[in-house]
């Protein structure tokens, strides 16, 4: 499997390293051009609002709170500098019933403050300004960037099966021969060693989450435009992710496997007392442990990119030859974070799901005939 | 809290379009992909093994072509050896025949020399008798004129007779 595994990377990663590394040299530009606009807007109004702090303080920049701000969701997606896609509002509250409007609308109020027609939003939560309960149902940056995730999948394999149509028999070309190694990776090194003969029935499932996370991993890579989101990093997602997992578990779970985790089978029944919990418990931690694992890594490796970044910034506050000193390390490290979360990438999208297919595989398993 | 939060409308959108993708990528992707795949993979190897199989039947063929070009080989040596065999047995029959014919036929004219032979002496006899007796009767003829001299001649003549 590590043979495989590296031939893949050695193939086709690093190929497409080297276009994502095109777009890393964009974020660049369009990370670097914007902030200080936005640190002097927050330094003039920090003048304004709070005169007396202002003193020693002025031009802060606050990484947290920026890189807290880029890991969570937003009501628009922000391009380059002033250039923001607005998105669509959908709102549903018993007060007002069901709204929609783009969220251009919100006019900039008071700073981070941003109202319309008796909404407000504060650091991208909408809430309405009487108080009462709201429910949000926008197409927010994540869920635009889901949809993107999922055009860009429907669009890549109906295209490759409609290839494998009119080339029926011969040899994988293009973007069919970039993706059958994948396929068959699911297929012959996840889905069949650890399920066994009746892989097939899972196989739709694997291969969607696998190349949904994939393909979200990658595309939150890209830092502008078609991607950029936390898509996959946002524990909605891999929640989502894991639920599945979990539902698909109790439902095609075997009597064995019940039976191994209600009343494990040669166990004396004051054991049980404390066995049983034990594997009711694991069989709800497994998901949630997929869940964890997927949200950390992808989180991670935004937060550490743009933490090296950060440090361009606060050491820019300090003198100009400082910050322009430490870019040059930042972005050797932030290349190299970038590389590794290529491989977190493809590893993250493999891991998910080489468990759910274990998971799978020991939920259907026959006893074995002694 | 906002980051370990799920956010209700994401995962509502989410469920919405990982239902949709699922299904559609399930029923116009995956299947034929999977189909086409599985079926390349069995004509990949029904091929390897027809290739297999061809190589095998030539190589029996050729063991085949081997065997039987040994085999006349073998035939014509045989009967090679048997020709000579039968020659030289030819030859000895003959001259064991030619021998026999040879000693028989010597003896044969053994046979016939001795006959001849005895023929010979019978009839040296017969003539020597019959001249005998002629002589005899000449001189008896002639001796027997006188009584004195039959008896004398006589007896000579049975002296003679006595002494052969």
């Amino acid at each position: 499997m590590a043979a495989k595994v590296s031939r893949f990377f050695n193939l086709k990663v690093f190929s497409l390293l080297a276009v994502l590394l095109t777009f890393f040299a964009v974020k660049m530009v369009a990370q670097e051009e914007p902030k200080p606009e936005h640190s002097n807007e927050h330094a003039t109004e920090q003048t304004a609002e709070h005169p007396a702090t202002v003193g020693h303080e002025s031009g802060k920049f606050n990484a947290g709170e920026m890189i807290l701000g880029h890991i969570a969701d937003e009501h628009d997606w922000h391009i380059v500098g002033p250039v923001t896609l607005p998105l669509p509002i959908i709102l549903y509250s018993e007060e007002k019933g069901l709204d929609i409007f783009m969220s251009s609308k919100f006019e900039p109020h008071h700073g981070e403050e941003r109202s319309y027609n008796g909404y407000e939003m504060h650091k991208g939560k909408i809430a309405l300004a009487s108080g009462t309960s709201i429910h949000d149902f926008s197409i927010t940056k994540n869920v635009a960037s889901l949809f993107i995730t999922a055009g860009l999948l429907l669009f890549v394999f109906l295209t490759i099966a409609k290839s494998y149509k009119t080339r029926q028999g011969k040899a994988p070309k293009g973007l069919q021969s970039w993706l059958e190694p994948i396929i068959l990776f699911v297929r012959d090194d996840i889905a069949k060693p650890t399920i066994g003969h009746k892989y097939q029935r899972f196989m739709p499932l694997l291969l969607t989450i696998f190349f949904f996370i994939f393909f979200g991993n990658l595309l939150g890579l890209i830092p502008i435009f078609p991607g950029g989101a936390n898509l996959t990093g946002n524990i909605a997602i891999p929640f989502f992710l894991a639920s599945v997992i979990l539902i698909t578990i109790i439902v095609i779970a075997n009597k064995h496997y019940w039976g191994h985790i209600i009343a494990m089978p040669g166990v004396p029944k004051l054991v049980l007392l404390i066995l049983t919990p034990i594997e009711l418990l694991g069989f709800v931690l497994r998901p949630f442990v997929l869940m964890i694992r997927l949200f950390a890594n992808i989180s991670a490796g935004h937060i550490i990119a743009l933490a090296f970044y950060s440090l361009i910034f606060i050491f820019g506050a300090k003198s100009a030859v400082a910050g322009y000193g430490v870019s040059i390390v930042s972005v050797l490290f932030t290349v190299f974070m970038f590389c590794l979360d290529l491989l977190v990438a493809f590893l993250q999208a493999f891991v998910f799901t080489l468990l759910s297919s274990i998971y799978f595989g020991s939920a259907i398993e026959e006893p074995a005939h002694h | 809290m906002d980051l370990i939060k799920p956010d209700l409308g994401l995962l509502f959108w989410m469920l919405i379009t990982f239902g949709i993708v699922l299904y559609i990528l399930g029923k116009y992707a995956w299947k034929p992909i999977l189909k086409a795949l599985s079926e390349r993979e069995d004509a990949i190897t029904e091929a390897l093994d027809k290739a297999e199989e061809a190589k095998k039947q030539m190589a029996n063929m050729q063991a085949e072509n081997e065997k039987l070009l040994a085999q006349a080989r073998a035939e014509r040596e045989a009967i090679l050896r048997d020709a000579k065999e039968m020659k030289e047995s030819i030859i000895a029959q003959a001259k064991t025949s030619a021998d026999v014919e040879g000693k028989k036929m010597i003896a044969n004219a053994k046979e016939n020399i001795e006959r001849e032979k005895l023929a010979a002496i019978h009839d040296l006899k017969n003539q020597v008798a019959s001249y005998s007796i002629e002589i005899a009767e000449q001189l008896v003829r002639k001796k027997l004129e006188s009584s004195k001299e039959q008896e004398e001649l006589v007896n000579k003549a049975i002296n003679n007779f006595h002494l052969n």
